[in-house]
Protein backbone atom coordinates (compact mmCIF):
# COMPACT_ATOMS: atom_id res chain seq x y z
CA UNK A 1 0.00 0.00 0.00
CA UNK A 2 0.95 3.59 -0.49
CA UNK A 3 1.63 5.40 2.77
CA UNK A 4 0.20 8.88 3.21
CA UNK A 5 3.69 10.24 3.85
CA UNK A 6 4.71 9.45 0.27
CA UNK A 7 1.99 11.70 -1.11
CA UNK A 8 2.81 15.17 -2.33
CA UNK A 9 1.46 18.16 -0.45
CA UNK A 10 0.58 21.63 -1.67
CA UNK A 11 1.79 24.74 0.21
CA UNK A 12 -1.72 24.91 1.72
CA UNK A 13 -1.63 21.50 3.43
CA UNK A 14 -1.53 22.91 6.98
CA UNK A 15 -4.07 25.57 6.01
CA UNK A 16 -6.51 22.79 5.02
CA UNK A 17 -5.91 20.59 8.04
CA UNK A 18 -6.32 23.48 10.48
CA UNK A 19 -9.66 24.33 8.84
CA UNK A 20 -11.10 20.82 9.00
CA UNK A 21 -10.09 19.63 5.53
CA UNK A 22 -10.52 15.88 5.11
CA UNK A 23 -7.35 14.90 3.30
CA UNK A 24 -7.36 12.12 0.69
CA UNK A 25 -5.07 10.77 -2.02
CA UNK A 26 -5.89 12.40 -5.34
CA UNK A 27 -3.52 11.60 -8.23
CA UNK A 28 -0.66 11.18 -5.76
CA UNK A 29 -1.45 14.37 -3.86
CA UNK A 30 -2.82 14.71 -0.37
CA UNK A 31 -5.76 17.02 -1.02
CA UNK A 32 -8.91 18.12 0.84
CA UNK A 33 -11.92 16.25 -0.53
CA UNK A 34 -14.20 18.31 1.71
CA UNK A 35 -14.23 20.53 4.78
CA UNK A 36 -17.81 20.61 6.05
CA UNK A 37 -19.94 18.88 3.44
CA UNK A 38 -19.49 18.27 -0.29
CA UNK A 39 -23.12 19.15 -0.96
CA UNK A 40 -23.01 22.37 1.08
CA UNK A 41 -19.71 23.45 -0.47
CA UNK A 42 -21.18 22.83 -3.92
CA UNK A 43 -24.24 24.97 -3.14
CA UNK A 44 -22.06 27.74 -1.70
CA UNK A 45 -20.17 27.98 -5.01
CA UNK A 46 -23.44 28.24 -6.96
CA UNK A 47 -24.90 30.81 -4.51
CA UNK A 48 -21.96 32.89 -3.25
CA UNK A 49 -18.35 31.77 -3.68
CA UNK A 50 -15.87 29.02 -2.92
CA UNK A 51 -12.10 28.87 -2.60
CA UNK A 52 -10.34 25.81 -4.03
CA UNK A 53 -6.69 24.86 -3.68
CA UNK A 54 -5.75 23.42 -7.06
CA UNK A 55 -2.01 23.77 -6.61
CA UNK A 56 -1.60 20.13 -7.60
CA UNK A 57 -2.25 21.14 -11.23
CA UNK A 58 0.88 21.35 -13.38
CA UNK A 59 2.31 24.44 -15.05
CA UNK A 60 4.62 24.50 -18.07
CA UNK A 61 6.47 27.35 -19.79
CA UNK A 62 6.71 26.98 -23.56
CA UNK A 63 8.80 29.67 -25.20
CA UNK A 64 10.89 30.43 -28.26
CA UNK A 65 10.37 31.47 -31.85
CA UNK A 66 8.88 28.05 -32.65
CA UNK A 67 6.51 27.98 -29.67
CA UNK A 68 3.30 28.63 -31.63
CA UNK A 69 4.13 26.06 -34.33
CA UNK A 70 5.12 23.55 -31.67
CA UNK A 71 1.89 24.00 -29.73
CA UNK A 72 -0.19 23.76 -32.90
CA UNK A 73 1.61 20.48 -33.61
CA UNK A 74 0.85 18.91 -30.21
CA UNK A 75 -2.63 20.26 -29.45
CA UNK A 76 -5.80 20.02 -31.53
CA UNK A 77 -7.06 23.57 -31.05
CA UNK A 78 -5.43 26.52 -32.83
CA UNK A 79 -3.14 28.88 -30.91
CA UNK A 80 -3.36 31.34 -33.81
CA UNK A 81 -6.62 32.51 -32.22
CA UNK A 82 -4.64 33.68 -29.17
CA UNK A 83 -3.20 37.09 -28.37
CA UNK A 84 -1.41 38.20 -25.22
CA UNK A 85 -3.95 37.94 -22.41
CA UNK A 86 -6.10 35.29 -24.07
CA UNK A 87 -6.63 31.69 -22.86
CA UNK A 88 -7.44 28.61 -24.96
CA UNK A 89 -8.75 25.18 -23.94
CA UNK A 90 -7.46 22.22 -25.90
CA UNK A 91 -6.98 18.48 -25.87
CA UNK A 92 -3.52 17.10 -26.65
CA UNK A 93 -3.89 13.87 -28.59
CA UNK A 94 -2.12 10.64 -29.37
CA UNK A 95 -1.59 9.73 -33.02
CA UNK A 96 -4.64 7.45 -32.79
CA UNK A 97 -6.88 10.28 -31.58
CA UNK A 98 -7.03 9.29 -27.90
CA UNK A 99 -6.15 12.00 -25.44
CA UNK A 100 -2.82 12.50 -23.64
CA UNK A 101 -4.27 15.34 -21.57
CA UNK A 102 -6.54 18.35 -21.80
CA UNK A 103 -5.06 21.70 -20.90
CA UNK A 104 -5.24 25.48 -20.94
CA UNK A 105 -2.86 27.55 -23.07
CA UNK A 106 -2.07 31.11 -21.98
CA UNK A 107 -0.37 33.43 -24.42
CA UNK A 108 1.88 35.86 -22.50
CA UNK A 109 3.68 37.10 -25.62
CA UNK A 110 3.69 35.87 -29.23
CA UNK A 111 6.59 33.53 -28.44
CA UNK A 112 5.86 32.84 -24.75
CA UNK A 113 3.09 30.49 -23.62
CA UNK A 114 2.11 28.99 -20.31
CA UNK A 115 0.21 25.71 -19.98
CA UNK A 116 -1.94 24.40 -17.15
CA UNK A 117 -2.09 20.58 -17.18
CA UNK A 118 -3.70 17.89 -15.04
CA UNK A 119 -1.90 16.83 -11.85
CA UNK A 120 -2.04 13.14 -12.64
CA UNK A 121 -0.48 13.68 -16.07
CA UNK A 122 2.44 15.98 -15.28
CA UNK A 123 5.26 13.49 -15.78
CA UNK A 124 3.71 11.97 -18.87
CA UNK A 125 2.91 15.36 -20.43
CA UNK A 126 6.39 16.72 -19.82
CA UNK A 127 7.97 13.62 -21.39
CA UNK A 128 5.55 13.88 -24.32
CA UNK A 129 6.23 17.59 -24.84
CA UNK A 130 10.01 17.16 -24.60
CA UNK A 131 9.96 14.32 -27.13
CA UNK A 132 7.93 16.38 -29.61
CA UNK A 133 9.89 19.62 -29.01
CA UNK A 134 13.06 18.33 -30.71
CA UNK A 135 12.00 19.45 -34.14
CA UNK A 136 11.02 22.99 -33.06
CA UNK A 137 12.86 26.08 -31.87
CA UNK A 138 11.23 25.91 -28.48
CA UNK A 139 12.05 25.44 -24.80
CA UNK A 140 9.69 23.44 -22.56
CA UNK A 141 10.07 23.97 -18.81
CA UNK A 142 8.12 22.12 -16.14
CA UNK A 143 7.26 24.84 -13.59
CA UNK A 144 4.77 22.79 -11.57
CA UNK A 145 6.70 22.97 -8.29
CA UNK A 146 7.14 26.75 -8.60
CA UNK A 147 3.45 27.61 -8.72
CA UNK A 148 0.54 27.53 -6.36
CA UNK A 149 -2.97 27.80 -7.84
CA UNK A 150 -6.05 29.04 -6.02
CA UNK A 151 -9.47 29.15 -7.68
CA UNK A 152 -12.15 31.54 -6.45
CA UNK A 153 -15.45 30.60 -8.04
CA UNK A 154 -19.05 31.70 -7.75
CA UNK A 155 -21.27 34.73 -8.32
CA UNK A 156 -19.44 36.68 -5.61
CA UNK A 157 -15.95 35.71 -6.79
CA UNK A 158 -15.32 38.78 -8.91
CA UNK A 159 -16.30 41.18 -6.12
CA UNK A 160 -14.11 39.34 -3.62
CA UNK A 161 -11.02 39.23 -5.85
CA UNK A 162 -11.62 42.83 -7.00
CA UNK A 163 -11.52 43.98 -3.37
CA UNK A 164 -7.93 42.66 -3.18
CA UNK A 165 -6.49 43.97 -6.44
CA UNK A 166 -5.98 47.16 -8.39
CA UNK A 167 -6.38 45.26 -11.66
CA UNK A 168 -9.60 46.24 -13.47
CA UNK A 169 -11.33 42.89 -13.45
CA UNK A 170 -14.40 44.07 -15.33
CA UNK A 171 -12.10 44.38 -18.34
CA UNK A 172 -10.96 40.76 -18.00
CA UNK A 173 -13.52 38.69 -19.88
CA UNK A 174 -14.10 34.93 -19.67
CA UNK A 175 -11.01 33.01 -20.89
CA UNK A 176 -8.81 36.12 -20.62
CA UNK A 177 -6.13 36.98 -18.04
CA UNK A 178 -4.02 39.80 -16.68
CA UNK A 179 -0.97 39.82 -14.44
CA UNK A 180 -1.06 41.87 -11.26
CA UNK A 181 -1.07 41.68 -7.50
CA UNK A 182 -3.87 40.20 -5.41
CA UNK A 183 -3.51 40.98 -1.69
CA UNK A 184 0.07 42.01 -2.45
CA UNK A 185 0.89 38.67 -4.10
CA UNK A 186 1.92 38.72 -7.74
CA UNK A 187 -0.56 36.60 -9.71
CA UNK A 188 -1.55 35.57 -13.17
CA UNK A 189 -5.24 36.41 -12.79
CA UNK A 190 -7.20 34.16 -15.12
CA UNK A 191 -10.96 34.44 -15.61
CA UNK A 192 -11.42 30.70 -15.96
CA UNK A 193 -12.58 27.84 -13.79
CA UNK A 194 -13.96 24.35 -13.58
CA UNK A 195 -17.33 25.01 -11.97
CA UNK A 196 -19.36 26.76 -14.65
CA UNK A 197 -19.56 29.85 -12.46
CA UNK A 198 -17.86 33.17 -12.96
CA UNK A 199 -14.55 33.29 -11.16
CA UNK A 200 -10.80 33.42 -11.27
CA UNK A 201 -7.84 31.10 -11.10
CA UNK A 202 -4.84 32.78 -9.45
CA UNK A 203 -1.43 31.40 -10.38
CA UNK A 204 1.24 32.58 -7.95
CA UNK A 205 4.65 31.70 -6.51
CA UNK A 206 4.28 28.63 -4.29
CA UNK A 207 5.70 30.49 -1.28
CA UNK A 208 2.82 33.00 -1.41
CA UNK A 209 -0.07 30.54 -1.21
CA UNK A 210 -0.81 30.86 2.51
CA UNK A 211 -1.03 34.68 2.73
CA UNK A 212 -3.02 34.76 -0.52
CA UNK A 213 -5.52 32.14 0.69
CA UNK A 214 -5.86 33.84 4.08
CA UNK A 215 -6.50 37.23 2.45
CA UNK A 216 -9.20 35.77 0.17
CA UNK A 217 -10.89 33.98 3.07
CA UNK A 218 -10.90 37.23 5.10
CA UNK A 219 -12.17 39.30 2.16
CA UNK A 220 -14.85 36.74 1.28
CA UNK A 221 -16.19 36.00 4.75
CA UNK A 222 -18.95 38.62 4.72
CA UNK A 223 -20.05 37.53 1.21
CA UNK A 224 -20.36 33.92 2.36
CA UNK A 225 -17.24 32.47 0.71
CA UNK A 226 -16.56 28.92 1.82
CA UNK A 227 -13.59 26.63 1.46
CA UNK A 228 -14.47 23.96 -1.08
CA UNK A 229 -12.75 20.64 -1.62
CA UNK A 230 -12.20 18.33 -4.55
CA UNK A 231 -15.54 16.60 -3.91
CA UNK A 232 -17.45 19.77 -4.71
CA UNK A 233 -15.07 20.54 -7.55
CA UNK A 234 -16.01 17.22 -9.17
CA UNK A 235 -19.78 17.60 -8.74
CA UNK A 236 -19.64 21.21 -9.96
CA UNK A 237 -17.71 20.31 -13.10
CA UNK A 238 -20.04 17.42 -13.87
CA UNK A 239 -23.12 19.62 -13.41
CA UNK A 240 -21.47 22.10 -15.80
CA UNK A 241 -20.82 19.28 -18.30
CA UNK A 242 -17.04 19.69 -18.29
CA UNK A 243 -14.90 16.62 -19.02
CA UNK A 244 -12.47 15.24 -16.43
CA UNK A 245 -9.37 13.56 -17.79
CA UNK A 246 -9.48 9.86 -16.97
CA UNK A 247 -13.28 9.85 -17.19
CA UNK A 248 -14.77 11.62 -20.25
CA UNK A 249 -11.39 11.99 -21.98
CA UNK A 250 -8.84 9.16 -21.93
CA UNK A 251 -6.26 7.38 -24.05
CA UNK A 252 -9.25 5.64 -25.60
CA UNK A 253 -11.85 8.45 -25.71
CA UNK A 254 -11.06 11.07 -28.34
CA UNK A 255 -12.33 14.66 -28.35
CA UNK A 256 -14.66 13.66 -31.22
CA UNK A 257 -16.22 10.86 -29.17
CA UNK A 258 -16.36 13.17 -26.13
CA UNK A 259 -18.44 15.76 -27.99
CA UNK A 260 -15.54 18.23 -28.05
CA UNK A 261 -15.25 18.43 -31.83
CA UNK A 262 -15.13 22.23 -31.54
CA UNK A 263 -11.66 21.94 -30.01
CA UNK A 264 -10.24 20.13 -33.06
CA UNK A 265 -9.25 22.60 -35.78
CA UNK A 266 -8.68 20.59 -38.96
CA UNK A 267 -8.28 23.80 -40.97
CA UNK A 268 -5.16 25.05 -39.17
CA UNK A 269 -1.96 24.95 -41.24
CA UNK A 270 0.46 22.06 -40.91
CA UNK A 271 -0.10 18.64 -39.44
CA UNK A 272 -0.93 17.99 -35.80
CA UNK A 273 -0.73 14.82 -33.78
CA UNK A 274 -3.91 12.81 -34.18
CA UNK A 275 -5.18 14.77 -37.16
CA UNK A 276 -5.60 11.84 -39.55
CA UNK A 277 -7.31 9.59 -37.01
CA UNK A 278 -9.58 12.35 -35.74
CA UNK A 279 -10.54 13.36 -39.30
CA UNK A 280 -11.48 9.76 -40.08
CA UNK A 281 -13.40 9.42 -36.85
CA UNK A 282 -15.30 12.62 -37.52
CA UNK A 283 -16.18 11.61 -41.10
CA UNK A 284 -17.14 8.07 -40.20
CA UNK A 285 -18.81 9.02 -36.95
CA UNK A 286 -17.38 7.74 -33.65
CA UNK A 287 -18.18 4.14 -32.69
CA UNK A 288 -18.98 5.28 -29.15
CA UNK A 289 -20.10 8.61 -27.80
CA UNK A 290 -19.99 10.33 -24.43
CA UNK A 291 -23.50 11.25 -23.33
CA UNK A 292 -24.78 12.96 -20.18
CA UNK A 293 -27.83 11.82 -18.24
CA UNK A 294 -30.11 12.48 -15.30
CA UNK A 295 -32.26 9.86 -13.64
CA UNK A 296 -34.98 11.59 -11.65
CA UNK A 297 -33.86 9.56 -8.61
CA UNK A 298 -31.42 10.30 -5.80
CA UNK A 299 -29.51 7.02 -6.06
CA UNK A 300 -26.07 7.77 -7.48
CA UNK A 301 -25.21 5.88 -10.65
CA UNK A 302 -21.58 5.04 -9.99
CA UNK A 303 -18.70 5.10 -12.43
CA UNK A 304 -18.38 1.74 -14.27
CA UNK A 305 -22.10 0.91 -13.92
CA UNK A 306 -23.35 -0.89 -17.03
CA UNK A 307 -25.63 1.02 -19.41
CA UNK A 308 -28.39 -1.06 -20.99
CA UNK A 309 -30.77 -0.48 -23.87
CA UNK A 310 -34.51 -0.97 -23.41
CA UNK A 311 -34.18 -4.64 -24.25
CA UNK A 312 -31.66 -5.06 -21.44
CA UNK A 313 -28.58 -5.52 -23.64
CA UNK A 314 -25.38 -3.78 -22.49
CA UNK A 315 -24.53 -0.80 -24.71
CA UNK A 316 -22.05 1.15 -22.59
CA UNK A 317 -20.71 2.08 -19.20
CA UNK A 318 -20.91 5.04 -16.83
CA UNK A 319 -17.87 7.34 -16.77
CA UNK A 320 -18.83 9.75 -13.96
CA UNK A 321 -21.79 9.84 -11.61
CA UNK A 322 -22.86 11.96 -8.71
CA UNK A 323 -25.84 13.57 -7.04
CA UNK A 324 -26.56 17.04 -8.38
CA UNK A 325 -27.10 19.10 -5.23
CA UNK A 326 -28.97 21.66 -7.33
CA UNK A 327 -31.30 19.26 -9.20
CA UNK A 328 -31.47 16.88 -6.23
CA UNK A 329 -31.14 13.87 -8.50
CA UNK A 330 -28.41 11.65 -9.88
CA UNK A 331 -26.53 12.93 -12.91
CA UNK A 332 -23.65 11.49 -14.85
CA UNK A 333 -21.90 10.72 -18.08
CA UNK A 334 -21.55 7.47 -19.99
CA UNK A 335 -19.71 6.06 -22.98
CA UNK A 336 -22.35 4.46 -25.18
CA UNK A 337 -22.38 2.66 -28.55
CA UNK A 338 -23.20 5.34 -31.11
CA UNK A 339 -26.07 3.24 -32.51
CA UNK A 340 -27.73 3.21 -29.08
CA UNK A 341 -26.93 6.74 -27.98
CA UNK A 342 -30.19 8.30 -29.20
CA UNK A 343 -32.42 5.46 -27.97
CA UNK A 344 -33.78 5.06 -24.42
CA UNK A 345 -31.10 3.96 -21.97
CA UNK A 346 -31.37 2.45 -18.51
CA UNK A 347 -29.16 1.13 -15.76
CA UNK A 348 -29.74 -1.09 -12.76
CA UNK A 349 -28.95 -0.26 -9.16
CA UNK A 350 -29.39 -3.17 -6.77
CA UNK A 351 -32.01 -4.74 -8.99
CA UNK A 352 -33.98 -1.54 -9.66
CA UNK A 353 -34.07 -0.32 -13.24
CA UNK A 354 -33.55 3.43 -13.62
CA UNK A 355 -33.87 5.49 -16.80
CA UNK A 356 -30.82 7.42 -17.98
CA UNK A 357 -32.53 10.45 -19.48
CA UNK A 358 -30.19 12.07 -21.93
CA UNK A 359 -29.35 15.71 -21.26
CA UNK A 360 -27.33 18.21 -23.24
CA UNK A 361 -25.17 19.81 -20.55
CA UNK A 362 -24.93 22.03 -18.63
CA UNK A 363 -27.43 20.51 -16.20
CA UNK A 364 -28.02 23.88 -14.55
CA UNK A 365 -28.06 27.44 -15.81
CA UNK A 366 -24.51 28.74 -15.63
CA UNK A 367 -23.56 32.29 -14.83
CA UNK A 368 -19.99 32.27 -16.09
CA UNK A 369 -18.85 35.62 -17.45
CA UNK A 370 -18.87 36.00 -21.23
CA UNK B 1 -14.58 13.15 18.07
CA UNK B 2 -17.58 10.96 17.53
CA UNK B 3 -20.57 11.11 19.85
CA UNK B 4 -21.48 7.76 21.50
CA UNK B 5 -24.57 8.02 23.72
CA UNK B 6 -24.25 5.89 26.85
CA UNK B 7 -27.85 4.62 26.77
CA UNK B 8 -27.61 2.81 23.40
CA UNK B 9 -26.17 -0.51 22.28
CA UNK B 10 -23.95 -0.83 19.23
CA UNK B 11 -23.16 -3.36 16.51
CA UNK B 12 -19.64 -3.78 15.22
CA UNK B 13 -21.03 -2.83 11.81
CA UNK B 14 -21.82 0.65 13.25
CA UNK B 15 -25.58 0.45 13.74
CA UNK B 16 -27.04 1.61 17.06
CA UNK B 17 -29.92 -0.03 18.90
CA UNK B 18 -32.31 1.66 21.30
CA UNK B 19 -34.80 -0.26 23.40
CA UNK B 20 -38.09 1.65 23.78
CA UNK B 21 -40.40 1.25 26.76
CA UNK B 22 -43.10 -0.38 24.56
CA UNK B 23 -40.71 -3.20 23.72
CA UNK B 24 -39.85 -2.04 20.20
CA UNK B 25 -36.31 -1.50 19.01
CA UNK B 26 -35.12 1.57 17.09
CA UNK B 27 -32.14 1.24 14.78
CA UNK B 28 -29.91 3.79 13.11
CA UNK B 29 -26.25 4.33 12.28
CA UNK B 30 -23.68 5.90 14.55
CA UNK B 31 -22.12 9.34 14.43
CA UNK B 32 -18.83 7.66 13.54
CA UNK B 33 -20.51 5.88 10.62
CA UNK B 34 -22.20 8.98 9.21
CA UNK B 35 -18.98 10.94 9.53
CA UNK B 36 -17.01 8.24 7.73
CA UNK B 37 -19.55 8.06 4.92
CA UNK B 38 -19.73 11.82 4.41
CA UNK B 39 -22.73 13.46 2.76
CA UNK B 40 -25.56 10.93 2.82
CA UNK B 41 -27.66 11.11 -0.33
CA UNK B 42 -30.00 8.13 -0.15
CA UNK B 43 -31.26 5.67 2.44
CA UNK B 44 -32.95 2.47 1.29
CA UNK B 45 -35.05 0.84 3.99
CA UNK B 46 -37.15 -2.36 4.00
CA UNK B 47 -40.94 -2.45 3.81
CA UNK B 48 -42.99 -2.37 6.98
CA UNK B 49 -43.83 -5.98 7.76
CA UNK B 50 -40.47 -7.37 6.59
CA UNK B 51 -38.98 -10.02 8.87
CA UNK B 52 -35.30 -9.65 9.65
CA UNK B 53 -32.80 -12.09 11.12
CA UNK B 54 -29.66 -10.97 12.87
CA UNK B 55 -27.10 -10.01 10.25
CA UNK B 56 -29.62 -9.60 7.39
CA UNK B 57 -28.95 -6.71 5.08
CA UNK B 58 -31.92 -4.46 5.85
CA UNK B 59 -31.01 -1.55 3.62
CA UNK B 60 -28.37 0.57 2.02
CA UNK B 61 -27.04 3.96 2.91
CA UNK B 62 -25.49 5.91 0.07
CA UNK B 63 -23.16 8.84 0.31
CA UNK B 64 -21.46 10.89 -2.37
CA UNK B 65 -18.51 8.55 -1.86
CA UNK B 66 -20.00 5.06 -1.69
CA UNK B 67 -22.96 2.78 -0.98
CA UNK B 68 -22.84 0.70 2.20
CA UNK B 69 -25.06 -2.16 3.36
CA UNK B 70 -26.93 -1.92 6.65
CA UNK B 71 -27.10 -5.03 8.85
CA UNK B 72 -29.86 -5.96 11.27
CA UNK B 73 -28.33 -6.01 14.77
CA UNK B 74 -31.35 -7.83 16.25
CA UNK B 75 -34.09 -10.07 14.78
CA UNK B 76 -37.68 -8.96 14.41
CA UNK B 77 -40.44 -7.54 12.25
CA UNK B 78 -40.20 -4.05 10.80
CA UNK B 79 -43.06 -1.97 12.27
CA UNK B 80 -41.99 1.50 11.09
CA UNK B 81 -39.50 3.21 8.85
CA UNK B 82 -38.38 6.82 8.92
CA UNK B 83 -40.13 8.43 5.92
CA UNK B 84 -38.30 11.70 6.52
CA UNK B 85 -35.15 10.13 5.08
CA UNK B 86 -36.73 9.84 1.59
CA UNK B 87 -36.61 13.59 1.18
CA UNK B 88 -33.95 14.51 3.73
CA UNK B 89 -31.36 11.75 3.95
CA UNK B 90 -28.88 14.36 5.20
CA UNK B 91 -30.79 14.13 8.51
CA UNK B 92 -28.65 11.06 9.20
CA UNK B 93 -25.57 13.31 9.02
CA UNK B 94 -27.12 15.97 11.19
CA UNK B 95 -28.92 13.91 13.85
CA UNK B 96 -27.76 10.29 13.59
CA UNK B 97 -29.19 9.25 17.00
CA UNK B 98 -32.53 11.08 16.95
CA UNK B 99 -34.26 12.44 13.81
CA UNK B 100 -32.01 10.29 11.63
CA UNK B 101 -33.25 6.91 12.92
CA UNK B 102 -33.89 4.34 10.20
CA UNK B 103 -36.34 1.70 11.33
CA UNK B 104 -38.32 0.29 14.21
CA UNK B 105 -38.52 -3.44 14.88
CA UNK B 106 -40.83 -5.55 17.02
CA UNK B 107 -38.24 -8.03 18.19
CA UNK B 108 -38.74 -11.76 18.18
CA UNK B 109 -39.85 -13.07 21.58
CA UNK B 110 -36.40 -13.45 23.02
CA UNK B 111 -34.27 -10.47 22.00
CA UNK B 112 -30.70 -11.46 21.74
CA UNK B 113 -28.28 -8.68 22.38
CA UNK B 114 -25.35 -11.05 22.26
CA UNK B 115 -22.56 -9.49 20.30
CA UNK B 116 -23.84 -5.96 20.78
CA UNK B 117 -21.49 -3.52 22.46
CA UNK B 118 -22.06 -0.90 25.11
CA UNK B 119 -20.87 2.65 24.55
CA UNK B 120 -17.48 2.07 26.17
CA UNK B 121 -16.77 -1.04 24.10
CA UNK B 122 -17.94 0.67 20.90
CA UNK B 123 -15.74 3.65 21.69
CA UNK B 124 -12.77 1.31 21.93
CA UNK B 125 -13.71 -0.36 18.63
CA UNK B 126 -13.61 2.88 16.68
CA UNK B 127 -10.53 4.08 18.54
Amino acid sequence: MRLMSTLKRTPLFDFHVSRGGRMVDFAGWEMPVQYRSILEEHKAVRKTAGLFDVSHMGEVDVSGPGAADFLNHVITNDVRSLFPGRVLYSPMCLPGGGVVDDLLVYQRAPDAYFLCINAGNIERDIAWLHAEADRFEVTVNNRSDDYGLIAVQGPQAAAIVQSLTGAKLDRVKYYHFVEGTVAGVFCLISRTGYTGEDGFELYHAAGDSVPLAEAIVAAGASAGLELAGLGARDSLRLEAGFPLYGHELTDAISPIAAGLGWTVKFDKPGDFIGRKALREEKERGPAKRVIFFRTGDRRIVRSESIVLNQEGAPVGRVLSGTLSPILNEAIGSALVDASASNLPLVTEIRGTRLPLNRVKPPFVELKKAV
Amino acid sequence: MSTIPADLLYAKSHEWVKRESDGTIVIGITDYAQNSLGDITYVQTPKVGSKLKVGDVFGVVESVKAASDLYAPVAGEVVAINDLLDQKPETVNQEPYTEGWMLKLRPDSAVSIDGLLDAVAYGKLIG
